[in-house]
């Protein structure tokens, strides 16, 4: 019992952050000291300063500002994916568990390949061939990540059909439908939303990494991967320019890994309750 | 593993693969960029229709989908994989070029992320709950939620600009180069595979002959060494071998940011390039790679646990 009210206070303090990071995100607009696509030639490379906290970069736009309004483009791009492939992946696996078969098969196949194969290596080839930009970068990482989900919504479908209320619900001729939205959905869903919860940080630091590559965002987006990528190229005149963005991505990811473990702690302690 | 089982898993190796190498080769169809164009406009030089209808038909690109990739695949059976549009050369002799590099980095990295990653999860899980403990899972917290491609920035700011010990110019292959790319890697993987390593070893302390051992008088360290560290072992080559998917993906990053010519780097210049043969016989090996790698851990495992061997108890 103490080990959850301590659970429960650290949840609730990670929350905090995640909130006031996503507070900062969508009020980017209006907290942001100057227009973040604002060049002006004659501010390039400034150092940081109480003028510019963060400097500026070479074409002389505030990196402060463009950081907070990167920080929206991230998070928008990983909360994206991550919602798309939980809810993918779950459906997937939920009806290849119920049905079975056919359908089952050709999935978990799909799936099979899938894990026999470093994603990432197809996620920069199918970004990379698809050609630069954010909608391609979600759709590469999302097809070679929605096979975790699936696989794990159907074993815990598989694991739920043994239960005694399914089988009760179905000696009752309820609908398989209504099995599947009533009665499986409803449990299956915690421990996909603690799986996603955890997958923020890695996803974040992937789109990041294609980002960094080129095969992501393209200029002038503020995007923390792109920044670095342009940072990397002053590295030895402007160092700032990469360890700022380096370093707000290392911080968000923190919170959202910390938020995510936590998350996962209160959930099991519940179950044990 | 049985040879039936060895087999079965081949099979499946097949298929994986064909798969693979079928959706990359869509891929080049759903691309926006033209090859063609890639390939002969040099600078602002403006070349006729003709000519590239030509080349085109040349290459065989005119033909439709399934002849492409059904001679593609024919070409590989036989040792084919067909001409790099961009470096003008066999696809295989290119991928034969970089290879070298990125083998010498990820077995460095491997060797790095091993000395770093087995002391401290074994120092973790014995020292469980102590400061070392908390110190050590701090670190690996931190190193997972660091982008390696920033670590590496930050090494190649300090250590080679501001200390100026190592080189910082890439671009061939040599001791004092790889250093930082290496242990960039291994610091990403390390954190993983701490973890790993801990979770594995407390997991056979907890088991009952651990207490046997005790209530027997038979010191700590002993059982340590001779008893929790080699069943330990199972269970950590799998996650190396699952590790190494993870380089696999991750050199490429680390490669461009230390210009370390290697497969990572050059398929990124292909893909920039729309070098499609070379992208696809890059997949195509980094599958194999992986997949080789993976199937070695498991027959690995037959000599490794003997109770394995007659494929009996398990």
């Amino acid at each position: 019992m103490k080990k959850f009210f301590k659970d429960k206070n650290l949840f609730a303090l990670y929350s905090l952050f995640v909130l006031f990071i996503l507070g900062a995100a969508i009020f980017a607009p209006w907290l942001v000291p100057y227009d973040p696509f604002d060049a002006a030639m004659k501010d390039s490379m400034l150092a940081p300063s109480f003028e510019h906290l963060f400097g500026t970069d070479k074409l002389g736009r505030d990196c402060l500002s463009r950081i907070l309004f990167g920080m929206q483009t991230s998070l928008m791009m990983t909360l994206s994916l991550v919602v798309i492939i939980s809810g993918i992946g779950m459906m997937i696996g939920l009806i290849s568990g119920c049905y079975g078969g056919k359908v089952d098969m050709v999935f978990m196949r799909i799936a099979d390949m899938m894990l026999a194969f470093p994603g990432i290596v197809l996620a920069i080839a199918i970004a990379g061939m698809m050609g630069g930009n954010i909608f391609n970068t979600i759709l590469a990482l999302a097809v070679v990540s929605w096979t975790k989900y699936a696989r794990l919504a159907r074993s815990l479908t598989l694991k739920l059909r043994e239960r005694d209320f399914i089988a009760a619900a179905i000696t009752s001729g309820t609908r398989l439908r209504q099995i599947v939205w009533r009665h499986m959905l409803p449990n299956i869903l915690p421990t996909i939303v603690v799986t996603a919860a955890m997958d923020i940080g890695t996803m974040m630091m992937e789109l990041a990494g294609l980002s960094f590559l080129g095969f992501g965002a393209q200029p002038p987006t503020p995007e923390w991967g792109l920044m670095l990528n342009e940072g990397r190229q002053h590295i030895q005149t402007a160092p700032w320019l990469m360890i700022f963005p380096g370093t707000a991505i290392l911080i968000i990811v923190t919170i959202f890994n910390l938020w995510g473990d936590s998350l996962r702690d209160i959930m099991d302690t519940q179950k044990i309750n | 593993m049985k040879k039936k089982e060895i087999m079965h898993r081949v099979i499946q190796l097949m298929i994986t693969l064909v798969g693979v190498t079928f959706l990359t080769f869509c891929l080049t169809y759903l691309s926006p960029g033209d090859p063609v164009e890639m390939l002969l406009e040099v600078g602002d030089t403006i070349v006729s229709q003709e000519t590239i209808a030509e080349t085109r038909a040349q290459l065989g690109l005119d033909k439709p989908f399934h002849v492409q990739y059904i001679r593609w695949i024919t070409g590989i059976a036989h040792g084919d994989m067909g001409l790099s549009y961009s470096a003008k050369m066999p696809v295989a002799d290119r991928l034969w070029q970089c290879l070298p590099g990125t083998l010498s980095l990820a077995v460095s990295a491997i060797i790095i992320m091993l000395l770093i990653s087995v002391p401290c999860g074994i120092i973790s899980a014995v020292y469980r709950n102590h400061k070392i403990d908390y110190f050590i899972r701090g670190l690996s917290f931190l190193g997972i939620s660091m982008p390696s491609f920033w670590v590496g920035l930050i090494l190649l700011y300090i250590f080679g600009l501001k200390l100026g010990l190592f080189p910082i110019a890439g671009g061939v292959v040599s001791l004092d180069r790889i250093v930082l790319p290496a242990v960039t890697l291994a610091i990403a993987m390390s954190a993983k595979y701490t973890r790993q390593v801990r979770t594995a070893v407390l997991e056979e302390l907890g088991q009952d002959y651990v207490v046997g051992a005790r209530t027997r008088g038979i010191p700590m360290r002993k059982i340590l060494w001779h008893h929790v560290l080699p069943n330990a072992c199972l269970p950590l080559i799998t996650l190396l071998g699952l590790s190494i998917g993870w380089l696999l993906g991750g050199v490429a990053v680390i490669e461009m940011v230390f210009s370390w010519p290697g497969l990572g780097k050059m398929a990124v210049h292909a893909i920039e390039m729309r070098d499609y043969p070379l992208v696809q016989g890059f997949v195509l090996w980094i599958a194999l790679l992986y997949m080789g790698i993976n199937l070695l851990v498991d027959i690995s495992y037959t000599y490794l646990d003997p109770r394995l061997k007659k494929g009996g108890v398990q």
